[in-house]
């Protein structure tokens, strides 16, 4: 209790228009904001418990029911991280360029699905897309084909658009014929041409003057914008293989959520996502999506967490174009997969899953039985450093009242698209005052 | 409003968000569907929220803790039709395999505090908690069959959903059988269809994700299996996925432990 007795709780049991079931909790002691929660409160699942014994071959697909948003992430940091621990590696080639394919079509619904029915509603004052959708049928139509031309992709490739079937360790089962693909070309340009009108619309909404201060952290993979693989790196010098990620970052488990949070030793909060890619790769975009968030006025290294909607869709620029690239070019493979031998071993795998980086270790046994699995999503990398942006949020608009600035944080949190069945879900919001 | 729209709620329980993304994943159906029905409670969708009652309930997830087991007998309370959608809703999920283990010692596997952890010691169905009107298998769910489903009880009739094999898929999609001319071991003959036989059709065998169809014939199946290669280990892991907690296929696993 504050000595002017105005101490503020401000919860919010559910958060709406996220993926999973989280809630936020914000105490405040006359004007300072002395505690905040994301609370994330999906019921734990244990699958790095469930793996174990399971075979290595089954990690990418049983790993994909962690999120049925963004399942190819999964797949592909599984897959990687079971070659890595089998000495295999696909860096380059046909097999390479698909699953940069089949990756780009989970961006490329995951970031539409998000800037139109998830986030949009928020700057254009909306409960939801459907409620849009009445004063803005052509933009939430618009949305709604750009996410139908990224699950063909995924359908296509993968087998289906929730939990593909077609990713394996080493490969695919089967790879696309060149008649299979030509039908995804014609709806991909028109989704490209939506991205690139997508980034002039986001950029001209309205946007509060804010920063984020966490370090941001992503993949690196020079001469290409980071999707599939790569190191590690961050604004403030770190430079890491995957294998080093357990070295440098450590997770801590919390009272107040399922979650664990992550941090970098010694210096605390980190963000990875769409503002962290943009910042650190930003440079290694194509030329059609560099263009288009250079005419956006889009500065480097932005770090407005509110902005990161623009960011995403000049990565759906960038998503589409590079899938019509491979698309293009595409030769089927000789074989749809390399051969992986299990062996005694420790494997590790870093992707950009949409919502940020997602980490994988595994090790497994000669047979090539899971002895143990941890799986590290964005989420809960991200964490603090949305509880941190939810602190100077409260702080900024302590004068508001209460219904108006649990809207405020919902927002907050939104920005960072946090996926709560990977990590976190929704917010409903009471507000208790002394 | 001049008429009444059916109310529909969509709820969500354990689960990964894929089925009820899959109502979203309807790009072309999804803003018909909202005129024709109210969507009354939707929290993947909208911060909008109307009391219930509601005419059709959409429950996605499995029941693992104490606040959920509660929270279900409400849901059923305030819905004229309750339909699960999804493996985690009708068997159970993925995380219904902690029904063959020790959850303790999966809780102080995954979190360095396990006290701070609630949950139950097993994950179940919605059907084991409350009367459930339809249920529609698969993880994830195929969207078609969700508005085939959704459209049949605005209209009053019974789905249009086939209980028989994935094998009769593979047939009508004109698929080649991959254990016959590959000796691959598939799941097809004891898995209820829906998926449209997507995993033959792409070179490898189904792994039962849509669950068990009626009367499956798992002896003989695993028998087929051992003969292509399966051990035991094998056995138990096929039959040991994302619809462990089904009856069927909960004994099918057990008979090779």
């Amino acid at each position: 209790m504050s000595e002017n007795g105005a101490t503020r709780i401000i919860r919010t049991d559910y958060l709406a228009r996220v993926e999973g079931e989280g809630a936020m909790y914000v105490k405040v002691d006359g004007e300072t904001v002395v505690d905040v929660k994301l609370r994330i409160y999906e019921p734990p699942r244990f699958f790095e418990a469930l793996l174990r014994g399971r075979s290595f071959t089954e990690a990418p697909d049983i790993t994909a029911r962690i999120c049925g948003i963004c399942p190819i992430a999964y797949q592909m940091s599984a897959v990687r991280a079971m070659e890595d621990a089998c000495g295999v590696s696909i860096d380059s080639g046909p097999l390479r360029d698909l699953r940069r394919l089949i990756y780009c079509g989970e961006w490329i619904e995951s970031h539409s699905l998000h800037v139109y029915m998830l986030h949009a509603p928020d700057f254009l004052g909306y409960p939801g897309a459907i409620e849009m959708a009445r004063d803005h049928g052509d933009v939430v139509r618009q949305g709604l084909e750009m996410k139908k031309a990224g699950n063909a992709l995924i359908a296509m490739v993968g087998g289906r658009e929730v939990h593909p079937i077609n990713i394996r360790v080493g490969g695919f089962y089967r790879a696309p014929t060149k008649a299979e693909m030509r039908p995804l070309l014609e709806p991909l340009q028109r989704a490209r041409e939506t991205a690139l009108a997508t980034v002039s619309w986001t950029a001209g909404l309205d946007f509060p003057d804010v920063t984020c201060e966490p370090e941001l952290v992503a993949l690196s993979d020079p001469g290409r914008y980071p999707i599939d693989l790569g190191r590690i790196v961050s604004g403030r010098g770190l430079e890491i293989a995957p294998a080093e990620f357990g070295a440098h970052i450590v997770e801590e488990h919390v009272e107040h959520s399922n979650a664990l949070h992550a941090r970098i030793r010694e210096r605390g909060s980190y963000l990875t996502g769409p503002l962290a890619r943009w910042a650190l790769s930003g440079d290694q975009l194509r030329p059609l999506a560099a263009a288009a968030a250079s005419d956006a006025g889009l500065e480097r290294g932005c770090r407005n967490p509110f902005r990161s909607i623009i960011v995403r869709a000049v990565e759906l620029v960038e998503a589409c174009d590079e899938a019509i690239a491979i698309i293009e070019s595409y030769e089927e493979p000789d074989a749809p997969s390399v051969e992986v031998t299990p062996r005694r071993a420790v494997g590790h795998g870093a992707t950009e899953a949409p919502r940020g980086m997602l980490y994988h270790r595994y090790e497994i046994d000669e047979d090539g039985s899971i002895l143990d699995a941890e799986i590290v999503p964005p989420t809960s990398q991200n964490q603090l450093a949305i509880e941190e942006d939810l602190r100077e949020v409260v702080q900024r608009h302590l004068d508001l009242p209460n219904e108006e600035l649990s809207l405020r944080c919902e927002q907050a949190i939104r920005n960072h698209d946090p996926c709560i069945s990977c990590a976190t879900h929704f917010l409903t919001l009471t507000v208790e005052r002394d | 409003m001049a008429e009444h729209r059916p109310t529909v709620a969509v709820w969500k329980f354990s689960s990964c968000d894929g089925c009820q993304l899959s109502l979203l994943d309807c790009e072309d159906e999804l803003l018909l569907l909202a005129d024709r029905v109210q969507i009354a409670y939707f929290l993947e969708a909208t911060r909008a929220e109307l009391s219930g009652p509601y005419d059709i309930s959409i429950v996605e997830g499995s029941i693992t803790t104490e606040h959920d087991a509660r929270r279900i007998q409400d849901v059923r309370r305030l819905s004229s039709v309750l339909i699960t959608i999804g493996a985690c809703a009708t068997a159970g999920g993925i995380q219904a395999l902690r029904n063959f283990a020790d959850v303790r010692e999966f809780t102080s596997l995954v979190y360095a505090s396990p006290d701070f952890i609630s949950t139950l010691g097993t994950s179940t169905p919605i059907s084991a908690h409350v009367p459930v009107d339809y249920e529609l298998n698969g993880c994830p769910i195929n969207k078609t069959q969700l508005l085939e489903v959704i459209g049949a009880h605005l209209s009053g009739r019974r789905p249009r959903i086939r209980a028989h094999s994935v094998c009769v898929e593979c047939k009508r999609r004109g698929t080649v059988c991959v254990t016959v001319a590959h000796g691959t071991p598939c799941l097809g003959p004891v898995t209820h269809a829906g998926c449209g036989a997507i995993c033959p059709a792409y070179d490898r065998g189904c792994y039962g994700c849509y669950g068990p169809m009626e009367s499956p014939n798992t002896a003989s199946l695993s028998a087929r299996m051992a003969e292509l290669g399966s051990d035991e280990v094998d056995l138990v892991r096929v039959y040991r996925t994302f619809n462990a907690g089904s009856e069927a296929f909960s004994r099918a696993s057990r008979a090779h432990e």
